[in-house]
């Protein structure tokens, strides 16, 4: 994985292949009986699949070493926020007809709605600042905190998952086990005490 | 160490530096495109094409209502009919998917025969009947109605079936019986989700004895003048059509007249979202969504749902003097 470009290209054209498969069954009226439900479910699963492999990225680099998965982490957010956008789109559209009253109302009427309004908003600012130059600008510390509100728009969008299905919660569910993982790994090593730097640290010692 | 010269490596070795960026370029191209395959086959088998069902029986004898005759009574509208393959490939039966478009695929091999139906509880006559000699108790008439999913979704569709009333007067109802309670077969070897927790199984659903009785309710056993096929609730389903569809219980074994209000599956999932009536009724929401839009299926805009189901006229008589929003 020492070419970067290739391996980012490779990640790049993967993402978009669910995007091309569901412009392709579109032009051929193949996405079943109710075509605008079924883009508005399958933009908003991308954007919970992205969501979460985004967030596996830091876990897999300290549990497996694979440091150089970091070097994808701003891609697959950034399709995260993309699938999000279409999802959003594909609701305002199909659902509401552009009309702002409407969607006013439907908020205030069902709360799944506000809900998944709220995390892709939260994902709007992240978006944003995922340029190398607006790393700097808002220091490492300050942008590291910043995108830690991630977790929050997943559990979310889960949550708005969860709302919206009639009985079968097994999906949103397992989703939600998954987003339980990935954050409780993070918050066990955020309250672990760094290790006693008197002490070699094993990584120091030559594997013999 | 040793460094070679230049010179020691013969000219005729050396890759032309074409080829071997030519050789990088393929190997580059072959790995994008064998793993851009492997992602679409996943997002194929997560999401499976619709499947052809094949074709039913064709009925004999059914009887279409005379046009007058159809738009009074309801029997018949006439608006758009949503087409075969969008009936056969969008199916809430959970007894085999909680996906609607993966149903059809799972109960494509559901055997619907022999199949008989156990009529029971506060009647003069019970009988179990064979599923053919129940359908002999009347001529077969074609029936185009309005579906009204409680999900928001409508479809218009042909059955053909006849009214639950003509098996009611066989079995003779006592003085006593005041609801009508239906069951769904129970077999996880036939209906594997049934083997899942996702519903209390079997299905149960109920309906007043007047509601039971009235001319547009039907027990429908096939559409578009073909046998009903497994997904849309084979061989024997009920039809309301100015209720929500979950009330339309499939695959019915067991009929059963008794006296006080009967549990319905829904309404034990959810008491304070799926009410024993159920009525289309734009006017009373469902907790987590509105119900006075609904998008029918084939169509790209939305439609104003109509009270009933559009059937008010036939039906509003049956619930004058209740609460709607109570009684929901």
């Amino acid at each position: 994985m020492k070419d970067t470009t290739f391996s980012k290209a490779l990640i790049f054209v993967n993402s978009l292949v669910p995007l091309v498969l569901l412009g392709w069954d579109a032009a051929h009226h193949r996405l079943g009986a109710n075509p605008l439900e079924f883009i508005t479910r399958t933009t908003g699963m991308l954007t919970l699949i992205f969501l979460l492999l985004s967030l596996c990225i830091t876990p897999l680099r300290k549990l497996m070493g694979w440091n150089w998965l970091i070097k994808f982490r701003r891609m697959v957010g950034l399709y995260a926020f993309f699938y999000g956008s279409l999802h959003f789109i594909a609701y305002i559209w199909f659902d509401r007809f552009f009309n702002l009253k409407s969607t006013a109302a439907d908020i205030l009427q069902r709360p799944f709605i506000a809900v998944g309004m709220v995390s892709f908003f939260i994902l709007i600012p992240l978006a944003l600042t995922s340029t190398n130059k607006m790393i700097k600008r808002l220091g490492g510390k300050r942008w590291n905190r910043l995108h830690k509100t991630v977790y929050v728009a997943g559990a979310g969008g889960v949550l708005h998952y969860y709302m919206l299905v009639k009985s079968d919660t097994r999906i949103p569910l397992a989703f939600a086990f998954a987003l339980a993982l990935l954050l409780g790994y993070r918050m066990a090593k955020a309250y672990t005490p760094p290790p006693n730097p008197k002490t070699p640290s094993r990584t120091l010692i030559p594997p013999r | 160490m040793l460094i070679k010269k230049a010179d020691d490596v013969k000219s005729s070795e050396i890759t032309d530096q074409n080829i071997y960026l030519n050789r990088r370029l393929f190997m580059r191209g072959a790995v994008l495109a064998a793993t851009s395959v492997a992602t679409a086959a996943v997002y194929r088998a997560l999401n499976p094409p619709p499947v052809q069902t094949r074709p039913g029986v064709k009925l004999a004898d059914v009887v279409k209502p005379a046009p007058q005759e159809a738009a009074n009574t309801g029997f018949t509208i006439n608006e758009k009919q949503t087409s075969f393959e969008d009936i056969t490939n969008y199916n809430n039966f959970y007894e085999f998917s909680t996906d609607k478009g993966s149903v059809a695929a799972k109960a494509q091999g559901f055997i619907t025969r022999p199949w008989s139906v156990t009529v029971e509880g506060l009647v003069n006559k019970p009988k179990t009947y064979d599923l053919d000699d129940l359908l002999k108790l009347a001529p077969q008439e074609e029936r185009v109605y309005r579906m009204r999913c409680v999900e928001g979704w409508s479809m218009v569709i042909p059955w053909v079936g006849f009214p639950l009333k003509k098996l009611l007067d066989q079995v003779e109802p006592n003085s006593q019986a005041r609801y009508v309670a239906f069951e769904t077969l129970y077999d996880p070897k036939r209906m594997p989700n049934q083997r899942t927790g996702v519903l209390g199984w079997p299905y149960v659903e109920g309906l007043r004895l007047d509601e039971a009785m009235h001319p547009l309710t039907i027990l429908a056993s096939g559409l578009y003048g073909e046998s009903l096929p497994p997904q849309d609730g084979a061989p024997l389903r009920l039809v309301v059509p100015w209720k929500y569809g979950f009330k339309g219980i499939k695959s019915i074994v067991k009929i059963k007249l008794v006296e006080g209000e009967p549990p319905t599956t829904w309404n034990r999932e959810g008491p304070s979202e799926y009410g024993f009536y159920s009525n289309v009724n734009p006017q009373v929401n469902h907790p987590r969504w509105s119900q006075a839009r609904e998008r029918r299926i084939g169509e790209f805009g939305m439609r104003e749902t109509l009270m009933f189901n559009g059937y008010a006229d036939q039906v509003g008589h049956l619930y004058e003097g209740m609460d709607l929003r109570r009684y929901f």
